[in-house]
């Protein structure tokens, strides 16, 4: 039992990675001020990239540096339709989602000619696991040994990067100078132009870091979970990253709380013990599919704010103009 | 020239700019897979018109991206972005079809009244639910009509595969339905009139979604319900003020958007499969988008729009038959980049366009 409740942490992990990167490259966004329903786009893009770039140069870090490439380009061209043209974010975000699905099936046919997918990658151009220090000898130590070797160790890189990246935003956001600058953005961009900071900097700088995360969650999928980038991969993900940090109420800890929260979700339907204890309890076919659409009611309701109510940045949304 | 007319003049000047963009850097991607952008151009408006079937194909797409593009359009007019019409669509079909099932022997005279409302309901009530969200909770609408699309291909991936397949079949859809509520094809129409066309996929329903057009034209700017949608639309505030409900227009805003989006499942189901099928909504939810947004989010200029983008699919295919390297998915791409240029970079060129304007009318 015990160990069973560590294997379904463990995979919840594993499974809240993509969404826990996402969320943080969406702190950064929303915070100041700049809508990002394009997370999606960002992953399905870096998905395939760091795939298509893992297997030529047959490392997984060169497919990790496109990623972040693509999901930087992407960020971009949203600051550019968003922030210096002062278009409507909701449509821009839209656009590249959408762009981002076209763009990344038409490249895959036209490279490799199947369906839409890229070759699988062998062992070496993948994020493999990384056992830590002392993990096989504490193993059988009870209790902190078990959690340790289960639960600790035996990722891979992204992952642990993920799990960094959490404190890191908590204190770019709230305890560096540059994290005034982008909450004071966010919130009162007027205020800030009079004290003589560029709003529109700042929100540059938020969106490459955005850019960076959302694409680093999309090669998670490509080169860690799975070992290909295959049509539409994202599946909705970049928006429950999203959905995650509203619930979050744009604070990282929370966040990555309710990220692990979807991902648990996730994780029960991929273990069996678990589906033949419910499956006692109601019929299979409709627990199936109820298991399947769980992660996504969950996020309507946490939506609804049922959970408590979520403030945003004040100023999300608005295009910064001096003249206003 | 006076005033309204160098208005149009802009805005068809700026939506032309913005589609040449989009098509500029679609050929540019066409381009750098090896492919020369002009010959691809060529076979797609042949795919399209060239022959007889592709224009029969080019107009049944059509059809879907009228309805999907209203299902947007209305939406927007009330300030709301449903992207949720994939879903709606999807739903609404299930709904279509599930009449036709089960009045199959019935005559269509009586059916597809029954299968309108149905797809109507349907459709309806899955743009409402996250139209209740959006407007009691405040829950966005994005996110919440994009949920509801997966939970709607959840629902139905489960229903075919399991509830509505027959026994002996392999492929997750469901039966064919009797002739008798097939809606006629579009030759068979024309037969009745003595003339002969060749038979593809397009039906009456086409006649249906132009009526729709005019419908929703008036519904917008006619109505005292069309005008409050507007001013919600416009401005929240004002609208309150003035003792309209915010969240009353709002959710029947999105029922409308489901219920049009739902008569997509009229075209393809009654129309053309005469069965349930999976994934036969497939990307005609987020085309609407692109389609509203491109015709200004007008039902004339959607109604062009969506003939544009059935050109785009029904050539699409042709070019991805001709050009191995060339994926169908390039109509997608396109979308996207219609989305940016025609929706969140709208005023790239409209100073430059309005100052050429003024200097020609002052002539």
């Amino acid at each position: 039992m015990w160990t069973d409740v560590l294997l379904i942490l463990d995979a919840t992990l594993r499974i809240s990675v993509p969404f826990v990167l996402a969320a943080m490259g969406g702190i950064f966004a929303e915070r100041s001020g700049v809508i990002d329903f394009g997370l999606e786009g960002k992953m399905l893009g870096g998905a395939f990239v760091a795939a298509t770039v893992a297997h030529w140069t047959q490392s997984a870090w060169w497919g990790l540096l496109g990623a972040i490439g693509i999901g930087i380009i992407f960020s971009m061209m949203h600051g550019y339709a968003s922030v210096s043209k002062r278009g409507n974010q909701v449509v821009s975000c839209v656009a590249i989602n959408i762009f981002a699905m076209g763009l990344t099936v038409v490249l895959a046919n036209a490279w490799f000619h199947m369906g839409g997918k890229t070759p699988q990658l062998p062992r070496e151009a993948r994020f493999m696991s990384i056992d830590l220090p002392f993990a096989e000898e504490l193993r059988n130590f009870p209790i902190i040994g078990e959690i340790y070797y289960e639960l600790i160790s035996g990722h891979n890189a992204l992952v642990y990067i993920a799990f960094i990246a959490v404190p890191f935003t908590a204190w770019v956001v709230f305890k560096s100078s540059f994290g005034l600058r982008l909450r004071a953005t966010g919130e009162n961009p007027l205020a800030v132009d009079t004290t003589g900071i560029s709003v529109n900097k700042t929100r540059y700088q938020a969106l490459i870091l955005n850019g960076i995360l959302g694409g680093m969650s999309g090669a998670y999928l490509s080169t860690a979970h799975l070992a290909f980038f295959v049509k539409d991969m994202s599946a909705g993900k970049g928006y429950i990253a999203l959905a995650a940090m509203i619930v979050g109420k744009w604070r990282p800890y929370p966040a990555m709380f309710a990220c692990l929260l979807f991902s648990f979700l996730f994780a029960i339907k991929d273990k069996p013990e678990i589906f033949d204890l419910l499956k006692g309890i109601f019929p299979v076919k409709l627990l199936n599919s109820f298991l399947d659409m769980s992660p996504y009611i969950l996020t309507i309701i946490f939506l609804a704010g049922f959970v408590g109510r979520a403030v945003a940045p004040k100023a999300i949304g608005q295009p910064f103009s001096k003249e206003k | 020239m006076n005033e309204n007319q160098a208005n149009v003049l802009v805005v068809t000047l700026v939506t032309i700019i913005n589609l040449l963009l989009a098509f500029f850097i679609s050929g540019i991607v066409i381009w750098s897979l090896g492919e020369d952008p002009w010959f691809a151009l060529e076979t797609m408006l042949y795919g399209a018109f060239g022959y007889d079937e592709g224009l029969g194909y080019t107009l049944y797409y059509t059809t879907n991206f009228i309805f999907t593009g209203l299902a947007f359009a209305v939406g927007f007019h009330c300030g709301l972005f449903n992207i949720g019409a994939e879903g709606q669509a999807y739903i609404g079909g299930l709904g279509v079809g599930l009449i036709c099932l089960w009045l199959e022997d019935w005559s269509l005279w009586i059916v597809f009244p029954l299968a309108v409302l149905t797809s109507i309901v349907a459709g309806g009530i899955w743009g409402a639910i996250p139209g209740y969200f959006k407007a009691k909770r405040g829950s966005h609408e994005v996110v919440t009509t994009i949920m509801f699309n997966f939970i709607a291909s959840v629902i139905m991936v489960n229903l075919l595969s399991h509830v509505l397949r027959p026994p002996k079949e392999m492929s997750p859809e469901s039966r064919e339905f009797a002739e008798g509520v097939w809606i006629p094809q579009m030759h068979e129409i024309f037969n009745w009139f003595g003339l002969e066309i060749t038979q593809t996929p397009l039906n009456g329903t086409f006649i249906f979604s132009i009526l729709c057009l005019f419908l929703v034209w008036r519904l917008i700017w006619f109505t005292s319900w069309g005008y409050e949608m507007r001013t919600v639309g416009i401005n929240e505030s004002a609208a309150v003020y003035a003792g309209i409900s915010v969240s009353r227009n709002i959710i029947i805003a999105m029922a409308v958007c489901g219920g049009l989006a739902g008569f997509v499942g009229i075209n393809e189901i009654m129309g053309s499969s005469h069965r349930i099928m999976l994934n036969f909504q497939a990307g005609i939810g987020f085309t609407g988008i692109a389609v509203s947004l491109i015709g200004r989010n007008h039902p004339f200029g959607i109604m062009l729009a969506a003939l544009l983008f059935g050109i785009l699919y029904q050539g699409g295919a042709e070019l991805s038959f001709e050009v191995q390297a060339i994926d169908r998915h390039l109509v997608v791409l396109i979308q996207g980049l219609v989305i940016l240029f025609a929706g969140a970079l709208e005023n790239l060129f409209r100073p430059q366009v309005e100052q050429y304007v003024k200097q020609i009318v002052r002539r």
